[in-house]
């Protein structure tokens, strides 16, 4: 169909043919000025462009702002979930370890103990579930408008940011309450938190990468959380786990940073530095490869999504 | 004379693999446990070229059409072009801020009223927040819902929703507008207002690329056009020799169609899911002698929640002069009683179509008793071929209009002073 026309109308099709040239074409490349975008086809490892990401920071903000009205609308009690969740969880931790297991708490009240462990723990637990989930979650916008695809997790991490700033105002009420006083470690306490969120991002990206193709990451994701749960120090303190089994338990990278937050807090339990420096390496190395995991694998996502 | 160039493709290309023998693998279980079964076997897999080697050149101002039966490319033409998705191979360089609308209303929200949504898909569209602000009150008086701006979206009704929609992406300040089909959505009025507006905006200066099915929308707006078949542009330039082309090749080749679910927006909730023309006897046909009956089968469903009584309604489309006609059950008075309808077929008997010989597309609209809530546009393309209605040997002039008549003609005269009638053509 297509040749039959060749040599009435330009067709470019037939590339060897001699074409005619038509309005479109009049005009020789090389004296074309530069473009505002090339697009390109690209494979393997790409650079992540941050000046990119700060171009759509209003996207970045819209949508964090999307997520923040939608969390509580049609709930009677709205926003007191932020603070009830957590405390209702702490509530059952400290039946189940305080009173019925007995476990120890560092000298401070078990409730107390348990919500600052929930503090952390929530706040990665939240980052990784939102961001793994984010990609299937909006794949109409996906498939449907070009923003670069980091703004989508990037811009969870704020409605977790903002319930973490009410759980920690209800800590400080809670600690007041119970006479307890943090020392000057709270000042390390935001080095420790931006390493969990570090940690969960990198996990959260990864897994966001791979539910595009894989469904199944959102089946094992909470199962997953789940057990990291109960092997770090959230629930109970590390120093229920036996001695000699420490240097296995603080393997995982959590261990070190739950501990570290639990001592900025309420100024109990120690500091290991040598297992902090290496959660550390471990949350940043995760975070670099789950970004650039996700960034290689995010021309495809539009396809397959 | 010439203009500076806005947008330059050369040696695009696009594929997608296809794996065959069913093996298409969305667990990692699934493909783990086949790769175990068969662990040296290669898949079976097919390249297919989506677009291929397609080269072309479109300077600043110009309009463009991109026309071309489903399955062409254009949709993934698009998706290259704003950056949805990445080539296979090929070069483009856009000389510009480009803006594309591959769907209207894409990240609107059912629970954020409309006021927030405007700045969601404001900045889903790629507009910044002090852009929406200034644009807000333009936006607003566009879609004419500023008493439900604090009202969730979903109490508002399709065509309110649709309006603000577009009203939104009407406002985009981008110097290349990518759109595709977007007017296939709202009522006829609303089409024409939004046919308005791209003309306001192809006049502006600005460079639009614009896919359509609907020809007479494309020969309304557009300076030049693309013609694709099969993932290769196959005619670029005037739009007139454009839509020949195009309409010579359709012609050429009956009209067999893709899936009808790239016709409708993603949010679209009870959904027409099959459209058939039918003779008479039931048996399905795309080419018609003059004046016959056509039947238009409809097929929905309506997954979410049962449609109480759904009203169809047939538009026809003449492939260059426009609208032809339309007709729907309320206006016919026809109406399927009050019920629940999870699923069902209408169909819709046009007796004696007064339709002359040429092609014609259907917009097809299925709605409820309070409005519209789906409709499929120019995917029914209904031939109608030179018949003999007359019995003369003679077909009707194609060029005389889109319809024919039946006439009877009578003489009168006086012979002798005598007067003499006859009815001519009794012979």
């Amino acid at each position: 169909m297509c040749e039959d026309f060749c040599g009435v109308y330009s067709c470019r099709t037939d590339r060897s043919a001699e074409t005619v040239e038509s309005n479109f074409m009049s005009i020789p490349l090389e004296n074309r000025p530069r473009p505002t975008l090339s697009i390109r086809p690209r494979s393997g490892w790409q650079a992540i462009n941050v000046m990119e990401i700060w171009q759509f920071r209003d996207l970045l903000l819209a949508l964090a702002a999307r997520d923040v009205k939608l969390r509580y609308r049609q709930t009677a009690l709205g926003a007191a979930w932020v603070i009830l969740q957590p405390l209702m969880a702490a509530g059952i931790f400290s039946f189940v370890f305080g009173r019925v297991a007995k476990l120890p708490s560092d000298g401070v009240p078990y409730f107390l103990f348990a919500y600052a462990g929930l503090l952390g723990w929530n706040a990665f637990s939240s980052t990784l579930s939102k961001v793994s989930g984010c990609m299937v979650g909006n794949s109409h916008l996906v498939s449907k408008v070009f923003f670069p695809r980091l703004v989508l997790p990037l811009s969870t991490v704020f409605s977790t940011l903002i319930d973490f700033g009410v759980a920690f105002a209800m800590l400080a009420v809670l600690m007041v309450a119970h006479g307890v006083l943090p020392g000057v470690g709270i000042l390390l306490f935001p080095v420790w938190l931006l390493l969990l969120l570090l940690l969960a991002l990198g996990l959260g990206l990864y897994s966001a990468a791979l539910t595009v193709s894989y469904r199944d990451v959102q089946y094992i994701l909470p199962v997953f959380l789940q057990f990291i749960m109960y092997a770090s120090p959230i629930a109970y303190a590390v120093s229920a786990v036996p001695e000699q089994m420490q240097k296995y338990y603080f393997l995982n990278p959590l261990s070190g940073l739950m501990e570290a937050c639990r001592w900025s807090l309420l100024g109990r339990g120690e500091l290991h530095p040598g297992y902090l420096a290496y959660s550390a390496v471990i949350s940043v190395g995760v975070f670099v490869f789950g970004a650039f995991t996700f960034k290689r694998m995010e021309r495809k996502f539009a396809d397959v999504v | 004379m010439s203009k500076d160039i806005a947008i330059s493709v050369r040696g695009l290309s696009k594929s997608y693999t296809i794996q065959h023998n069913a093996a298409k693998h969305t667990t990692a279980a699934e493909a783990l446990l086949n790769r175990l079964r068969h662990p040296f076997a290669r898949s079976e897999q097919e390249t297919f070229w989506a677009l291929k080697d397609v080269e072309f050149d479109i300077e600043q101002g110009d309009v463009v059409g991109v026309i071309g039966r489903n399955g062409a490319g254009k949709s993934t033409l698009l998706k290259i072009l704003s950056r949805i998705t990445e080539p296979t191979t090929g070069e483009i360089d856009l000389y510009g801020r480009v803006g594309s609308l591959l769907e209207v209303g894409t990240g609107f929200h059912s629970e954020l009223t409309g006021r927030e949504n405007i700045y969601l898909n404001g900045a889903i569209l790629g507009m910044s927040k002090r852009e929406i602000a200034r644009q807000f009150d333009a936006i607003v008086d566009f879609s004419g819902v500023e008493q439900f701006l604090d009202t969730p979206v979903k109490r508002y009704s399709s065509g309110m929703y649709v309006r603000l929609a577009f009203a939104v992406a009407a406002h985009l300040s981008s110097e290349i507008l990518i759109v595709d089909e977007v007017l296939a959505v709202g009522d006829a009025e609303f089409q024409r207002k939004c046919l308005g507006k791209m003309k306001d905006m192809a006049g502006s200066g600005r460079t639009v690329l614009f896919v359509s099915h609907n020809m007479a929308a494309v020969s309304n707006l557009c300076s030049s056009c693309l013609v694709m078949q099969r993932g290769r542009v196959c005619f670029a330039g005037n739009v007139e020799q454009g839509l020949d082309y195009y309409s010579a090749s359709m012609n050429a080749s009956g009209g067999t169609q893709g899936p009808i679910q790239q016709f409708r927006p993603s949010w679209a909730k009870p959904y027409i899911t099959s459209l058939r023309l039918l003779n008479e006897e039931g048996k399905e046909q795309t080419h018609f002698p003059l004046g016959s009956d056509v039947v238009v089968e409809m097929e929905f469903c309506s997954p979410t929640f049962p449609l109480r009584s759904p009203v169809m309604g047939v538009v026809i489309n003449h492939m260059t002069n426009g609208t032809v006609g339309g007709v729907n059950m309320r206006m016919t008075g026809d109406e399927i009683p009050d019920g629940e309808y999870a699923a069902a077929t209408i169909r819709c008997l046009l007796k004696e179509l007064p339709l002359l010989q040429g092609q014609y597309t259907m917009d097809i609209w299925l709605g409820d008793g309070a409005g519209d809530v789906d409709n499929v546009s120019g995917y029914l393309t209904l031939h109608l071929e030179e018949t003999d209605i007359y019995g003369s040997g003679k077909v009707p002039f194609h060029h005389m209009g889109v319809i024919f008549f039946k006439p009877e003609w009578k003489l009168r005269t006086e012979v002798g002073g005598q007067e003499r009638k006859c009815l001519v053509g009794m012979k």
